[in-house]
């Protein structure tokens, strides 16, 4: 209202103009400063983490820790071999279970069932299981293959694994099929190829990349995973047997066994299995995101 | 060219029909059967939880919920102490790491300079990369001592005799492990998830609307307040609801450092116990009615992170998160 006449009342609203203006610039300078500090602080902590996994991890690192198996309770020296290499045959069995029904299931909600009923909510139960606690997979492997054969095996950790990555695989599997444009299938259908052959030798390998990453999000997912181990494969200080029955040795699981024991090398250990553990999923990761956006 | 067409489809089309055709019908049933092992999965995990606590529920009845007894020696079990644990726990998280997820994605939106963007927004999902036992060491190792040191014992010294603060934040043995510190480190590995959605979501909003909201005069702060989060805002509840359904789970790293004890305590700096870290601690050595009251915590959990999921996919509904 006293817009129309600047000249007569200019005092009055200028100043009152003036006091709004500067407690929104205040309000927004103060929301700008908190937003950047709230993201660095994040930042911060990462690297804090990373900071005290080198601090504390290199020092237990040596050739022994790669070469000699985990020490018995209060024995001398040890490694972490047969940790390492359990760890690696489980998420190796976890991917070898998860990969094939995972890309078919993928295949059918992007290919077959689209925008059928069930596809929708297949879709929707995959969402779920993707951020479903551990855990509760690990008690499920354990109530229906742990209990029923009378026995911890690298069988049931490998497969509890699996099942934590079969939502990684179908989500990215799917989302990266649906990137494939509709004319490069009609041009496989054109030439007489069946829907079958259009998918594994057209689709599947205009998406190839993609479906890698999934795969490598899905290892970087189930390799530092602890608790459905605990339930499942265990855990032992030896070789343990090939036919991996009775516990399988594991990183994670060392780890949260050896982190807060009384025993100087054993803590030693955690902290270099944890520097490992950690280094190589942060590799794995910035991978995957390296071929998702070469291949965008 | 008569000649041709005279011999193609002879030919071509009917010998290699049989073969090709079986390994469609294969095919499309296997990749039917893989999409339908994922219900199974699901109802699978929902049956054995049922199942396998089923003998504490019936021993215990609704009790088991209510009851805050935990006694292995008498085979007495209560969930109620865990489920409390496991609420508030989560609660802190949310409260500490909601409002650091908003502003992380309010700052990678509107405020980071283009060439700075990347590297941020892959070191906020490297948090989410970090495994959970990783947290736990951290929580335990380095952030529990400084917690009790600089938090827990000048502010039970503050509050000490105050009431309602006197109990809540006053800690008896200031030892850094608690309910507190574990709702901390939970909120920094819920953090990665609600902020990546969050910018998602900021990013699908059409620029025009922020630009006319600027071109009215609005400054950055208020273009968020009253343009960006009412345009998001359903979906940043999902992203949230999102974040509570990983908080709610977490297991070895609220184990770490939650301080597991069986008893409820009235203050939230005090050592007190989650279901997946009772799980985590007593899994390997309960026997009989005890493994099954630990399937049947494990049961309440999976119900309750289930609505909360539900909710929490129902409205981000396809967003992209790996």
């Amino acid at each position: 209202m006293s817009m129309t006449t600047p000249s007569v009342g200019s005092q009055t609203p200028r100043a009152e103009w003036g006091r709004v203006r500067a407690s929104r610039r205040t309000a927004d300078k103060a929301m700008k400063l908190i937003a950047t500090g709230f993201t660095f602080l994040a930042i911060f902590v990462l690297f804090w983490i990373l900071g005290m996994l080198i601090v504390k991890g290199v020092g237990g690192l040596s050739l022994a820790t790669f070469t000699q198996v985990t020490p018995g309770p209060g024995s001398e020296g040890g490694g972490l071999a047969n940790a390492i290499v359990g760890s690696i045959v489980l998420t190796f069995l976890g991917i070898v279970v998860a990969t094939p029904i995972g890309v078919l299931a993928g295949t059918y909600l992007a290919e077959y069932g689209k925008g059928s009923q069930l596809a929708n909510l297949i879709r929707f139960i995959n969402d779920i299981l993707l951020s479903a606690p551990s855990i509760l997979i690990g008690l499920f492997v354990y109530v229906i293959l742990v209990e029923p054969f009378r026995g911890y095996s690298g069988w049931a950790g490998g497969v509890a694994l699996g099942i934590i990555a079969i939502p990684v695989i179908v989500r990215t599997t799917e989302d990266m099929l649906r990137l494939v444009p509709g004319p490069l299938r009609e041009a496989g259908a054109a030439l007489g190829a069946p829907p079958s052959v259009v998918i594994t030798s057209v689709t599947w390998r205009a998406a190839k990349s993609g479906m890698v990453t999934g795969i490598l999000l899905a290892l970087a997912r189930i390799a530092g995973e602890t608790a459905p181990l605990i339930f499942t494969a265990l855990n032992n200080n030896f070789w343990f047997s090939p036919t991996l029955s009775g516990g399988v040795s594991n990183l994670p699981v060392t780890i949260y066994q050896f982190a807060s024991a009384p025993y100087e090398n054993w803590q030693q250990l955690a902290w270099a299995g944890s520097l490992i553990i950690t280094v190589s999923i942060l590799l794995l990761s910035l991978i995957a995101r390296r071929i998702v956006r070469g291949s965008k | 060219m008569t000649a041709v067409t005279q011999t193609m489809p002879a030919a071509a089309a009917p010998l290699r029909k049989t073969p090709k055709g079986t390994f469609d019908i294969v095919f499309r049933n296997a990749s039917f059967l893989a999409a339908l092992f994922v219900l199974v999965l699901l109802a699978g995990i929902m049956l054995s939880m049922v199942v396998g606590g089923w003998p504490a529920f019936r021993e215990f009845g609704f009790g088991f919920i209510t009851s805050s007894v935990w006694d292995t020696q008498n085979d007495q079990y209560g969930a109620w102490p865990a489920i409390v644990g496991t609420l508030s726990t989560a609660l802190i998280a949310l409260v500490i790491g909601v409002p650091l997820s908003l502003g992380i994605a309010v700052y990678l939106t509107q405020l980071a300079p283009p060439w700075f963007k990347q590297p941020v927004a892959t070191a906020i999902e490297l948090l989410a990369a970090v495994p959970s036992i990783i947290y736990g060491m951290w929580g335990l190792f380095v952030f529990v001592p400084l917690f009790a040191a600089y938090v827990q014992v000048p502010l039970s010294n503050i509050v000490e005799g105050l009431p309602l603060v006197g109990t809540v934040l006053y800690s008896r043995s200031p030892s850094g492990l608690g309910i507190f510190t574990a709702g901390i480190i939970l909120a920094f590995m819920i953090i990665p998830f609600i902020a990546s959605i969050t910018r998602d979501m900021l990013e699908q909003i059409p620029s025009v609307l922020r630009e006319s909201a600027y071109g009215i005069g609005a400054t950055t702060w208020e273009v968020v307040r009253h343009v960006l989060v009412p345009q998001a805002g359903v979906s940043i509840i999902g992203a949230v609801m999102l974040g509570l359904g990983r908080a709610l789970g977490e297991t070895m790293a609220v184990t770490f450092v939650v301080g597991n004890a069986n008893r409820l305590s009235a203050s939230i700096l005090d050592p007190g116990s989650t279901i997946a870290s009772r799980i985590a601690n007593e899994f390997n050595e309960a026997l009989g009615l005890q493994l099954n009251a630990l399937i049947a915590l494990g049961c309440i959990l999976f119900f309750v992170t289930f609505v909360v999921l539900v909710i929490a996919r129902i409205l981000v509904s396809r967003v992209k998160t790996y």
